[in-house]
């Protein structure tokens, strides 16, 4: 090893913007001019975006600017709007998500769903918990029911708050607890992407935090996106952004340039608070 | 992004917690300035009553530092700030610092000044190269602030290149310090103050061209410190 030349230790320009936009990893899910029409109105003018691998990306914008909609056209949702209808292409590693012959259970197994009002079943603990992996036949015997469940809560950090009433019904859980029942329920299942529908709305701030570092956890082993008011949250929390507005895929960069330098007046204008 | 501004927010109250923030910033920027100017006069003219007069506003250049910190620090915790608003608010941290600075070598230009007058020193050969040194950094400083004030990179810009030619004004004083100090050792005292004189003032130009820089990233949302003008330019010119 010689002396190291000047270059190395020559200051040199930061990344530019784009390149710190690109996430290393393979892309879990595509979207390709999705769009989607409520009736005869079109909501959602044709979104193209890439969801990698074990990323967070958060979807922000004003109420009504699309960004739901689209989050729940990743696992199907909107199929259960009667009114609703989806054009374009979404995969889930290569395969369309929309293709008829597709089982539309198995994929909301792996892509699953967290809402904002947590949402447990009238149920025990166990049995929330429980449900999923029997309905798609994950478990043979009685243990290794017993050891999802317990994985599943530990890996939502709500085990040991828990583990000592699991038959206790999960409806009388804290409100910052069935959320967290929630995501077990989600991960029971062992999904692949997990869409959140703004998880924390109805929680208090420690209940949120707790949820935020579960988030943080979380994304070692899944791939997630989250649709948030909050965007003290949506820099907390993901790793890219999208800001959407009037049914527009307007700006999607690191989350670290949307709240430093965006690149869209109109992104400027939402996160400041310049808007209307 | 080229359109910075600080207002035009739907809460009037942080579009005032905004302005207030520049208007401060401004307000310390002219009084920095009004210092620099009066206390190279008062070394150029051995103008005690002057001198003095610089040193004891220093503290009010010194408490403006610490209240607009404040005020900055309230629209941190309150507004949380992003994007254009964080770089203006962080633009500020940083420029108050380096104006306090500035206040600092002026209150030493102004010590200098009281030696001088206290040692019956009379106006002296090397008199017109700080006069020439003084106006030019008084001038990069105003311009300086006015770039801060319009939002503009590009003048940020071309006032950061002037910092230059008050390096290169500093070299040919230390360079005529010397003839002196060697043509007369009993000078060597006197040359030495002037010589500080002369680093003061250059140092002043340093801070002036960090200011610059904090516009530029104010206004451009990238650091431009530590690297070459061509780079800067480059950002500045958005290529």
């Amino acid at each position: 090893m010689g002396q190291p030349s000047m270059n190395t230790l020559k200051v040199t320009l930061p990344e530019s913007a784009d390149s710190q936009a690109l996430p290393q990893g393979n892309i879990k899910m595509s979207a390709r001019d999705v769009k989607v029409f409520y009736g005869a109105s079109e909501a959602l003018h044709g979104i193209n975006m890439d969801i990698y691998e074990n990323e967070v990306v958060a979807f922000i914008g004003p109420s009504g600017c699309g960004k739901s909609t689209f989050l729940r056209c990743l696992n199907r949702m909107n199929d259960t709007i009667d009114s609703a209808r989806v054009t374009g292409k979404v995969t889930l590693d290569d395969q369309d998500i929309y293709d008829p012959s597709l089982d539309v259970v198995q994929l909301r197994a792996q892509v699953g769903m967290v809402f904002q009002k947590p949402n447990p079943f009238p149920k025990s603990i166990f049995e929330n918990i429980a449900y999923g992996p029997r309905l798609h036949g994950l478990v043979d015997n009685k243990t290794d029911l017993e050891e999802i469940v317990e994985s599943s809560l530990r890996r939502a950090g709500l085990w040991n708050e828990v583990k000592d009433r699991l038959d206790a019904p999960g409806t009388g859980l804290s409100g910052g607890q069935q959320q967290r029942l929630c995501i077990a329920r989600a991960i029971a299942v062992s999904p692949e992407v997990i869409l959140m529908d703004e998880p924390c709305s109805a929680l208090d701030p420690i209940a949120t935090t707790i949820i935020e570092e579960l988030i943080d956890e979380l994304k070692g082993s899944y791939t997630i996106a989250i649709v948030t008011h909050n965007m003290q949250q949506a820099a907390r929390v993901s790793d890219r952004t999208a800001f959407f507005h009037l049914g527009n895929l307007v700006e999607l960069s690191a989350t670290r340039e949307i709240f430093t330098n965006p690149q869209d007046t109109r992104t400027e204008d939402y996160i400041t608070g310049r808007f209307g | 992004m080229n359109t910075s501004r600080v207002d035009g927010h739907t809460s009037q109250a942080f579009d005032a917690d905004m302005n207030e923030i520049v208007n401060k910033v401004l307000d310390m920027g002219s009084l920095v300035t009004h210092q620099v100017e009066k206390a190279i006069y008062a070394f150029i003219h051995t103008d005690a009553d002057m001198a003095r007069a610089v040193i004891s506003k220093d503290d009010e250049v010194n408490h403006l530092e610490v209240k607009i910190d404040e005020h900055c620090v309230q629209v941190l915790v309150r507004r949380q700030p992003t994007a254009g608003d964080l770089r203006a608010v962080i633009a500020a941290i940083k420029t108050i610092k380096d104006l306090e600075r500035i206040g600092d070598q002026a209150k030493r230009i102004a010590r200098s000044a009281i030696k001088a007058a206290e040692a019956g020193a009379e106006a002296d050969r090397a008199f017109p190269e700080f006069e020439m040194m003084g106006t030019r950094v008084v001038r990069m400083l105003q311009d300086a602030m006015t770039a801060f004030r319009n939002h503009d990179a590009q003048e940020a810009l071309q006032v950061a290149l002037q910092d230059k030619a008050i390096d290169s004004d500093y070299e040919s004083i230390l360079r005529q310090n010397m003839t002196y100090m060697m043509e007369d050792p009993r000078n060597i005292t006197r040359i030495v103050e002037m010589t500080w004189v002369g680093r003061a003032i250059e140092r002043i130009g340093d801070h002036a061209r960090n200011v610059c820089e904090y516009t530029i990233y104010f206004v451009k949302g990238r650091d431009v410190r530590h690297i070459d003008d061509a780079q800067i330019e480059a950002i500045v010119q958005g290529r």
